[in-house]
């Protein structure tokens, strides 16, 4: 082949990639789900999440405006880089009209810039950071299930109150556990306690015994346990094996079903910790959960439930609009009441969270747990105002102050 | 109360402590690396996967076999170092002639594979295993209570790399081993069978690194990660120590076990880089590693 027929047959070649990457039809629903599949917080909602995704799809009847539901997802290995590039070549290719993004504050604050730019609503669920809809907040991004605010608010107060006063945190050290430890600390000030030191831990570090010997020298009566997944597993064990828990009360500041799952009532007993929704709460929630687990074997965790409900939210919105407008549909959502299985009172604020009905829990003792995942009981009901406060976030560029 | 830099005395000795704990784990896992590459010049990136699968080997005895945990010390690493005979004979064999770089491309995949393999069984939170009812409680040494098992697990991997030293360097067995490494094709002139002797010994390496599994199984959780974190710094250990050298591996497994602690106390957000950092002023300073021979 001279060098010209081969520069031609690329030509070609190319010609056929571009049409085949067409974009989808217009007014077509295209979700993407961008979420740790494989890594640390796969457990979290990973595989149900697209479970999650796709019954309330069917639910919802498997089509909106006349066509085909469509779902995508990938693993974005905690990593940014991957989720926005992910999320870039979706909504450039594949028509997306949607991106729930799952695990990871790192990965969603690189994500809602994408959402930014392309004009996309990105609903995260499961990243905790407040900064989402703060500093880093954008007119499409809306955070759903729970935040790092409503996670001080819950945990923090509930064991100040009870006398828990001076606290050491264990921080994993990035924007998320970092995030989390400034609101408990503000929770934990404003009601008159004292926070006697922190330590930042390392994602993923394996052996907390170092940690905790600091915690414990401090004379602290809490152990705040700002992390998340493996970080919190490990910690809580050894906090366990060291005798630690028998004079410092862990308060758990992000705990989900299948870490306690994982971690056994053994382990796990009495921890405090706040959640946005649990399966086990009343006859809507125990209905939900029994689909669920006739699908994937195991309760849902919050967040997955947290799916299934932005997801109807998000198809009822372009239902309702007539279209997927991402301009309409997020007004129409901002406009929208949610009370559903998921969310009671739920409301989205102008800085894009969605507050809601929220709970303090405690884990039961081995002996109070009656039957298999019997793991929580009910400390404290918070409002949507108790847990997030009345006021969008001031530090949220959208805000007119 | 004594302070040194400002940390109080008790504080320091506590944190020594652990690191000595942690160092019996880095010693035990950098002892069976440097064996394989001593041995076999194979850089076995599947060391921390044949780690996490003797937790969970232990776990899997406990909770269906009803294997207790002294019996999986024993059958886990067995059950492991088979696994290891097979891989070696099926394929790592194949690649002792060309570059160490295949080896090392294997058996990375190799830990991919069985680490998705876990997670699509057990998935990612992974698993508890409890403390054996023996070993349960702690010695209040006055500045901190050491858990039983702790203080075991840093009996039981004294014990273990001072067997593996005494083996490889004060036994025939061993001095053949030794003999092999240096010169294969005339070791086996002299009527040993040295693709034998290779095979055994990388099980023997992997049997080490599930031993460790199970030892850890009880201090954190049994998850399908637990190896990927710990490998890397295994590796640090193993280059500071010199490739290859079993003194060094033990030795600068615990002492790295050590500094990691202090850092912990000093300046906590740098203890997981210490060890790297450490590994770059040796490998500067003495390119071969502490115990290593200049080649």
């Amino acid at each position: 082949m001279t060098r010209k027929t081969k520069f031609v047959a690329l030509g070609a070649l190319f010609g056929v990639y571009v049409c085949s990457q067409a974009r989808a039809a217009a007014d077509q629903v295209v979700i993407g789900d961008i979420d740790d599949m494989s890594s640390v917080y796969a457990d979290v909602i990973g595989q149900g999440g697209i479970e999650a995704i796709n019954m309330a799809i069917t639910d919802f009847g498997g089509t909106a405006l006349g066509k085909k539901i469509t779902v995508l997802s990938v693993d974005h290995q905690n990593k940014p880089d991957i989720g926005a590039s992910k999320f870039r070549e979706w909504a450039d290719q594949s028509g997306l009209t949607l991106v729930i993004g799952g695990s990871n504050t790192g990965v969603s604050i690189a994500m809602s810039k994408v959402a930014l730019a392309k004009k996309v609503p990105f609903i995260a669920i499961g990243a905790g950071g407040a900064s989402l809809t703060g500093v880093d907040c954008t007119p499409y991004t809306i955070h759903y299930a729970y935040d790092t605010t409503a996670l001080g608010n819950g945990t923090a107060s509930a064991i100040v109150n009870q006398g828990g006063k001076t606290w050491f945190f264990v921080t994993a050290d990035y924007a998320f556990g970092t995030q989390l430890q400034e609101s408990a600390t503000k929770v934990v000030l404003a009601n008159g306690g004292k926070v006697l030191g922190a330590v930042r831990a390392p994602l993923g570090t394996t052996d907390y015994s170092s940690f905790l010997l600091q915690a414990q020298a401090s004379g602290a009566q809490v152990l705040g346990l700002s992390n998340a997944g493996t970080d919190f597993s490990n910690s809580l064990k050894a906090a366990n094996e060291f005798g630690i828990t028998k004079t410092m009360k862990p308060a758990a500041l992000l705990a989900f079903l299948s870490d306690i799952h994982a971690l056994t009532l053994q382990t796990a007993q009495g921890l405090y910790l706040t959640t946005s929704w649990y399966w086990d709460l009343n006859d809507q929630t125990r209905a939900f959960a029994k689909r669920f687990y006739a699908k994937m074997n195991r309760q849902p965790t919050e967040n997955q439930a947290a799916y299934y409900s932005a997801t109807m939210q998000y198809l009822n919105a372009v239902k309702a609009v007539g279209s997927t407008d991402s301009d309409k549909v997020v007004a129409h959502l901002k406009k929208a009441k949610i009370n559903d299985f998921f969310a009671k009172d739920g409301s989205i604020r102008a800085d894009g969270l969605m507050v809601h009905t929220m709970y303090v829990m405690q884990v039961k003792t081995p002996a109070e747990s009656k039957y298999p995942w019997d793991y929580y009981k009910v400390i404290k009901t918070m409002t949507a105002e108790e847990a997030d406060g009345s006021q969008p976030d001031q530090t949220c560029p959208m805000i007119k102050k | 109360m004594t302070t040194v830099f400002g940390v109080p005395l008790p504080a320091i000795l506590g944190q020594l402590m652990l690191g000595l704990v942690n160092g019996s784990f880095y010693a035990l896992l950098s002892l069976g690396l440097a064996v394989i590459f001593g041995l076999l010049g194979v850089v076995n990136f599947a060391h921390g996967a044949f780690y996490m699968l003797g937790a969970f080997a232990a776990y899997i005895g406990l909770q269906v076999l009803g294997i207790n945990y002294w019996w999986a010390l024993l059958l886990a690493p067995l059950a492991v170092g088979l696994l290891g005979v097979v891989i070696e004979r099926l394929f790592l064999r194949h690649l002792y002639q060309v570059e160490p770089v295949y080896g090392l491309l294997l058996t990375f995949g190799i830990a991919l594979i069985a680490e998705g393999i876990m997670r699509s069984l057990f998935g990612s939170s992974g698993k508890s295993y409890p403390v054996p009812a023996l070993l349960q409680g702690g010695f209040n040494l006055g500045f901190m209570v050491l858990p039983i098992y702790r203080a075991w697990v840093v009996l039981a991997s004294v014990a273990v790399c001072g067997m593996t030293w005494f083996l490889i360097e004060r036994t025939r067995l061993g001095a053949m081993l030794r003999a092999a490494t240096e010169n294969a094709r005339l070791v086996q002139a002299f009527g040993i069978n040295v693709p034998l002797m290779v095979m055994c010994t990388y099980g023997a390496g992997v049997a080490l690194a599930a031993l460790a599994g199970v030892l850890a199984a009880p201090v954190i959780q049994v998850s399908p990660l637990m190896g990927s974190s710990l490998v890397i710094v295994v590796f640090a250990v193993v280059v500071i120590g010199g490739m290859g050298s079993i003194v060094g591996a033990i030795v600068s497994g615990l002492v790295l076990g050590l500094v990691e602690g202090l850092t912990k106390v000093v300046y906590p957000e740098a203890s997981n880089i210490v060890v790297f950092i450490i590994m770059a002023v040796v490998l500067i300073w003495r390119p071969a590693g502490l115990f290593g021979k200049e080649q």
